[in-house]
């Protein structure tokens, strides 16, 4: 069951980017910085942990899970660490991800070459 | 014949029209592939040039260039030192395609920058100074290419990003032409150019280049056909530069608006692509599409005397990324060529 | 001429070619669907050998590590040109951004090609993203005394 509810709400979630692309003068730039942001705020509002505890990484992998990452990276580091923790925690939380895309990004420019799209 | 050159309204009237004595197309893999494919001089599979050693996709836009203007030098039997002026531009940032072109080959050099109606801008001046006897030999040349406009434009090649149903796909092109004072011989007269003016009729959207364009084209129709005393129909056909399937549907729309039936309208960025087939959305785009389908398409027909008259209409969308994202709109010019096959002379 | 901004902004809305909205929704929502499905999986796997976050964190490297590999070779374009959000919205989107960015600046040298340009699209979603996290982490210690 839990794979079918990560199929279907990830599935939503990205119909629902995709909408936007097509229904609003949004760029995509713009749509995934609104989704990071958005899951923050969710995040913040106590919507977006259920979620994630019901669809697993339906509602993780989307963007807005890395919103929900940053969200509670800074809460649990500002329950841990007082008012510093403010600065620490959202990236502490997402360092994973970030560390990843920018070591496997270095090492592809080493070996691939940028490819006509024909 | 009097040689004294007329001017009427933004029309320049050659007394003694220049002729295009020979040119050249060169294209990428996609435009092979497109209906124009067995037309072109020469088709490039790998528009990298990586077997060459070819490091990036500025350089390669050049060398497909380079390849072009040396095709054309070679069919008419011209080398390099005997070109007296060259006019030439792309799309890359401060025109570097064809300034390192014109490196290599070493000619007197004028870089022009019109967007996608560069092609007819150097042709327009190419004529002028051919018609006025300041050049014996000139040269006129344009290209673009998909990837080193895609990076600079748009986004990394290998990023994954959807095309709106609007937006045109930049044509892996060249297209030149080399143009002779009258009485040099050639194969195709230019009776008069029409240059320009910008217009901008207040489009923002970046993925459609066409609809940004459309009004500059039909204002320099306008003001071909009032300046020539002529109609739509008084030629073979009007074939405006890249206005693609949304900006050429507009422009027939408001020419109809202007009292014109445009029926005999064709369109670079419709002729160089097949729609159904490829994936390039509205069409294609670019300084080399008009250039490559005015080179293989355009000055054939004349010369094989099918077309008598035609009306050349390059556009070009003249916004660049900074002005696009301070949310400036987007505006637009077309400059025309008249070209015509000689009378008396021909198949037809 | 007969046209003005206002009436030329109708006609454009009229003559722009229909997105094929619901083939775009079906695909985006498979392929995106897709994606999250795989994630998953890798997320029961490491949660066996893990703990849930670590396994969340390993799951979120893994995507984003075959992601890079279907980026170098062209084949995450290929797959977006069909699945529009639906490769744009995961993680692997995020991914693809960098990578991509990094093997296209490469032509400009390592430090201001790809190092100058690898977060040019992936950057306004960390910038904004971090700077909602700061507020949030302000809200909740302020929530916190007051409450």
């Amino acid at each position: 069951m839990n794979f079918l509810w990560a199929f279907l709400v990830g599935g939503a979630l990205c119909a629902a980017g995709q909408l936007l692309i097509d229904l609003t003068p949004l760029t995509p730039a713009r749509i995934l910085t609104g989704y990071v942001v958005a899951g923050v705020v969710l995040s913040a509002v106590g919507l977006y942990g259920p979620l994630a505890d019901f669809a697993g990484a339906g509602a993780s992998v989307p963007l807005l899970g890395f919103g929900h990452l940053l969200a509670q990276g800074v809460q649990k580091a500002v329950a841990e660490q007082g008012l510093p923790g403010i600065f620490t925690g959202g990236l502490t939380a997402a360092a994973g991800g970030i560390t990843a895309s920018l070591v496997f990004g270095i090492l592809a420019a080493l070996i691939g070459r940028s490819k006509d799209q024909n | 014949m009097s040689a004294v050159s007329a001017r009427r309204r933004d029309t320049l009237l050659f007394a003694a029209p220049p002729r295009i004595c020979a040119w050249a197309a060169v294209g990428g893999k996609k435009e092979g592939e497109g209906p124009l494919g067995p037309a072109f001089d020469e088709l490039v599979p790998d528009a990298s040039f990586a077997a060459e050693g070819c490091a990036s996709w500025e350089d390669a836009e050049s060398r497909l260039q380079q390849r072009c203007i040396r095709r054309c030098l070679r069919k008419a039997g011209v080398t390099a030192r005997q070109v007296e002026l060259a006019f030439a531009g792309d799309l890359q940032a401060q025109c570097t395609a064809s300034s390192y072109t014109m490196r290599a080959l070493g000619v007197p050099f004028a870089g022009v920058y019109g967007a996608c109606s560069t092609m007819a801008e150097s042709l327009c001046l190419a004529a002028a100074f051919a018609a006025a006897g300041y050049s014996e030999r000139t040269l006129a040349a344009a290209s673009s290419h998909f990837c080193a406009a895609e990076r600079q434009f748009r986004t990394p090649l290998n990023y994954g990003g959807k095309r709106t149903p609007t937006a045109q796909w930049t044509a892996t092109a060249a297209g030149a032409c080399l143009l002779r004072p009258a009485g040099g011989g050639g194969a195709v007269e230019i009776p008069s150019v029409t240059f320009g003016r910008v217009q901008d009729y207040e489009i923002r959207d970046i993925n459609n280049m066409g609809a940004a364009m459309m009004p500059a084209a039909a204002s320099t129709l306008l003001a071909c056909f009032a300046a020539l005393h002529a109609a739509p129909q008084d030629f073979d056909a009007v074939i405006t530069g890249d206005l693609g399937a949304v900006g050429s549907e507009l422009l027939c729309i408001q020419m109809r608006k202007e009292g014109y039936a445009l029926e005999n309208h064709l369109d670079c960025g419709c002729l160089l692509y097949d729609r159904d087939e490829q994936p390039v959305k509205a069409g294609g785009s670019g300084a080399g599409c008009s250039a490559a389908v005015l080179c293989a398409h355009i000055l054939p027909q004349l010369a094989a005397g099918r077309w008598r008259r035609v009306l050349f209409v390059a556009t070009g969308a003249l916004m660049s990324q900074a002005t696009f994202l301070q949310g400036q709109t987007i505006p637009g010019i077309a400059h025309a060529v008249e070209l015509a096959a000689p009378a008396g002379e021909g198949k037809a | 001429m007969k046209l003005d901004p206002q009436s030329y902004a109708k006609m454009v809305r009229r003559a722009a070619p229909p997105s094929a909205l619901g083939q775009n929704l079906a695909r985006a929502f498979v392929i995106g669907g897709g994606i999250c499905l795989l994630g998953e999986a890798l997320r029961t796997l490491y949660a066996r050998h893990f703990a849930p976050d670590m396994a969340g964190t390993l799951t979120s490297v893994t995507l984003i590590a075959l992601s890079a590999a279907a980026t170098v070779p062209g084949w995450y374009q290929k797959l977006a040109v069909r699945a529009g959000a639906g490769t744009l919205v995961p993680i692997t989107g995020f991914a693809n951004s960098v990578v991509s960015a990094a093997i296209e600046f490469k032509a400009e040298g390592w430090v201001s090609g790809v190092g100058a340009h690898i977060f040019q699209i992936a950057g306004p979603v960390l910038a904004y993203g971090t700077l909602a996290s700061w507020v949030w982490g302000l809200l909740y210690w302020a929530l916190g005394r007051t409450g």
